[in-house]
């Protein structure tokens, strides 16, 4: 192992990627556009601004990752899902916790350097869990959005902050739970609030100054085009937040952004229209903000289905022609390549159970079929998948997905007033069980008994080939998962779930290789970084996180 | 840490035909009138629509005033939700009703005869004129039925009495409403919660091992076996695994009084207070 390491070393110093040419600790843009070409380092929420979350790390393969052992654990010190992706910085991880601290952390021993706590005012309000889901780093900053909506820089050598800027009011539902996305010299980063009738938006600061430089309501005001798929003021707080980081083609210089739910939520009546653009992706400029197109999913949704994945940009033939695509499983139950240059729709396949629509017409739009009142609706509330990001292996040409099967839920609508910060619903939905009143599938693990049973849903791994939209294998477990994906040019695939396994598997035939079991709910994702010649992986399972390495 | 690598994949065998039984057991549930499936023996245990429908407005007029419309006016009784400040059988709530309660406070009222069984439907049917009113009888023959002819504590354990074989009901009548015992002892398989459903193992070794589910995950289950031992299998050790959507349960054939009775005697059990 020690001459592998010095081989790995010398091929680094070789190829010009160690040292780093930079200061350690100083992330410039050229690096973090050039992130595939650092594996050692995970310097961005989803790896690298295509979002593959796909590393070129190959120390752990197929035939060692039984050799993998515990090298550290890092305990979290509040209690809730703990659903952040950690970055890594030349040997220093950064991750947050709840509600809103940052820790700056030895990534070889786990031991923490500095913590910077922000506490919310008691009036920040969000539908589903104080939840944050990470930093953002650029030169000497670490920038994180708090629940009570307001975007904050912070000295990454010591933790102090630098600036701090209301970027919604959390009076009025906005909040930040996504980690924000660094572009060139700004930072970016959308709200949530799609459960309290907020109009959301994207926001980009100057990323020295915190000054702001351009704002893209994902709701067009009077008009602006779009403006005519509302009715009346149903505009003013339609919802569609934007909560999970967007992802970035630095040739095309458009950020790529998903858009959640109109509001109220399952009353679908009571806003006529397609409600652009909600449940929509938004391509926009990087330097304005400025729409260059839109797809949108799922219009005058009534489902919930939050259109928040993260996209996903690969490039590769598309009947034969070499193609800058985007493909995006959705919440919505259907797999979609889009074309990321013009947003054209090229293909969508349902990758689970769908009854709410029977199919998408030439141009994606879905053929609805709202199912009688009392009837269930697949896939449920929670979606086909989520928020959880996938992966995709330029290796294997596969798209790695969490899904939900055999997932069901009943909507209600009613009617809802609209009252300033209030939750803004429109109805609500009881999840399908095999018999009355038996316990169901929750936004989050409770408790360490699956007494719902994989009868109420059950999750999968699935390797979609983004050709046919068909699973090449599917990796079944008996609760659902919220865990991400992390493929590895070692053909590895790192997941989770919530019942706290650890799984590797052949990323071509979905084998199982290696698991351990954690204990604790997976609801995020993995990441890898290499560190003194010695690759690890990191999982937060739980309270905890975790990171392996291979047996010294 | 080393861990040891497994690749079996098992599923529930019925896992198809178990959603469609479900679906048709939810049809069942939206359908505002009897149960179709056993819809004679239903019918037999309840109040009928028309009782639940004129007691709303009997309630309305007498009771209302004190309860509210909602149920709730008085301190520690909620009638909509069953909430009592004592377990009550029917007739205990008639008596109630004709002769008052708690020092006068409630006075007792006079009542015909359907206009009080009006009452007891409707409280029985938790406030829904579309709902089912199921009958409460009395506790003490119930208890009797649930230890002799009813052959419950066969399996069932309560208060540290009795075997482990099915869930412990010590608590059962804070947690399950009457019509949902009712729809178990009448029709155990639509009414069983799915973790607790039997299994079927069968080790590398030969042996089978029967038992009550109580936990399950991708890679293991936890049961009670029929020898009554908490048992931890791992499925990549087993040759065979099946959970059965057949209850152990039999449906009842206890007459609708009794089925009353045993409502009555296990909605008194309300665990340790």
């Amino acid at each position: 192992m020690k001459m592998l390491q010095s081989a790995l070393l010398i091929f680094l110093v070789l190829a010009g990627l160690w040292p780093p040419s930079q200061l350690i600790g100083q992330v410039s843009y050229d690096r973090i556009l050039s992130a595939a070409n650092e594996p050692e380092n995970w310097l961005t929420y989803n790896g690298t601004y295509s979002s593959q979350r796909y590393s070129g790390l190959r120390q752990i393969t197929p035939s060692n990752v039984d050799d993998l052992e515990l090298k550290w654990m890092l305990q979290n010190q509040v209690f809730g899902a703990w659903q952040s992706n950690p970055i890594v910085v030349d040997g220093i991880m950064y991750v947050t916790e709840r509600p809103n601290d940052v820790m700056a952390v030895d990534a070889v021993t786990g031991r923490v350097f500095w913590l910077y706590r922000h506490t919310p005012t008691e009036d920040a309000r969000v539908c589903c869990g104080a939840n944050n889901r990470g930093v953002a780093v650029l030169d000497d900053k670490v920038f994180m959005g708090t629940l009570d909506a307001h975007l904050i820089a912070i000295d990454a050598t010591n933790g102090q902050p630098l600036w701090n800027v209301e970027v919604g009011d959390e009076n009025l539902g906005y909040s930040i739970t996504m980690a924000p996305l660094v572009v060139k010299d700004k930072v970016m980063v959308g709200v949530g609030g799609g459960e309290f009738g907020i109009r959301g938006f994207v926001v980009a600061y100057d990323a020295d100054t915190g000054e702001e430089a351009w704002r893209f309501y994902t709701i067009p005001g009077p008009g602006e085009p779009g403006h005519d798929t509302w009715s009346g003021d149903d505009w003013e707080h339609g919802g569609a937040p934007v909560w999970i980081t967007g992802s970035y083609d630095p040739e095309l210089n458009l950020t790529y952004w998903g858009v959640g739910n109109p509001g109220p939520d399952w009353n679908a009546d009571q806003r006529p229209g397609d409600n652009l653009y909600s449940d929509a992706v938004v391509a926009l400029d990087a330097d304005t903000g400025e729409l260059q197109w839109y797809f949108q999913f799922t219009p005058n949704d009534g489902y919930d289905y939050d259109s928040v994945q993260v996209p996903i940009l690969a490039d590769m033939d598309w009947n034969g022609v070499p193609s800058k695509l985007m493909l995006w499983a959705n919440r919505n139950g259907y797999f979609y390549v889009l074309d990321r240059v013009t947003g054209e729709f090229l293909s969508g396949t349902p990758f689970v159970k769908v009854n709410w629509s029977s199919g998408l017409d030439e141009n994606g739009r879905p053929i609805p079929t709202p199912q009688p009142p009392g009837s269930p609706t697949w896939p449920g509330n929670q979606g086909g998948t989520n928020w959880y990001p996938p992966s995709y292996s330029p290796r294997t040409g596969l798209f790695y997905v969490s899904a939900w099967e055999d997932y069901a839920t009943i909507y209600e609508k009613e009617e809802a007033e609209y009252q300033p910060g209030r939750m803004f619903l429109g109805g609500g939905f009881t999840v399908l069980t095999p018999v009355p009143g038996a316990p169901t599938i929750g936004i989050g693990r409770t408790s360490p008994i699956n007494n719902w049973t994989d009868e109420v849903g059950r999750g999968a791994v699935l390797a979609l080939d983004p050709h046919t939209g068909e699973a090449k294998w599917r990796f079944e477990q008996f609760d659902v998962s919220d865990s991400g994906m992390l493929t590895t040019a070692s053909d590895l695939l790192f997941t989770g779930g919530r019942e706290g396994y650890f799984h590797a598997l052949d990323a071509r035939t979905g084998e199982l290789l290696w698991k351990a079991s954690l204990g604790g709910q997976i609801v995020m994702a993995p990441i890898t970084y290499m560190m003194n010649g010695e690759q690890y992986v990191s999982v937060i399972s739980g309270h905890t996180l975790v990171t392996f390495g291979l047996r010294d | 840490m080393r861990v040891i690598i497994s690749k079996i994949r098992h599923r529930t065998p019925s896992f198809i035909s178990l959603s469609v039984f479900w679906l048709s057991s939810f049809a069942l549930l939206l359908s505002t009138t009897e149960p179709g499936l056993a819809q004679s023996s239903y019918a037999d245990h309840q109040y009928t629509s028309e009782d639940i429908e004129a007691g709303s407005r009997v309630y309305i007029a007498e009771c209302a005033l004190c309860h509210r419309r909602n149920g709730s006016g008085v301190d520690g009784v909620d009638l909509r939700l069953g909430q009592f400040r004592r377990p009550l059988s029917d007739n205990d709530l008639r008596e109630v009703i004709t002769t008052g309660i708690a020092n006068g406070r409630m006075p007792g009222i006079d009542l015909r005869q359907d206009e009080l069984d009006g009452i007891v439907a409707y409280i029985r049917a938790g406030f829904d004129p579309s709902g089912v009113a199921v009958r409460v009888g009395d506790a003490a023959s119930g208890q009797m039925l649930f230890e002799g002819e009813g052959e419950c504590s066969t399996c069932h354990r309560v208060n540290g009495e009795g075997p482990y074989l099915a869930p412990d009901l010590s608590d059962i009548g804070v947690i399950r409403t009457p019509a949902a015992l009712q729809r178990t002892l009448l029709e155990p398989s639509s009414a069983l919660l799915p973790i607790n459903r039997p299994v079927r193992a069968v080790t590398r070794d030969g042996e089978t091992i029967r038992g009550r589910r109580l936990n399950e995950d991708t890679y293991t289950v936890q049961m009670i076996d029929a020898e009554q031992r908490l048992r931890s299998l791992v499925k990549a050790d087993l040759v065979e695994y099946e959970v059965s959507e057949t209850p152990t349960m039999e449906p009842t054939t206890l007459s609708s009084d009794e089925i009353a009775d045993l409502i009555g005697y296990l909605l008194t059990l309300g665990g340790l207070s």
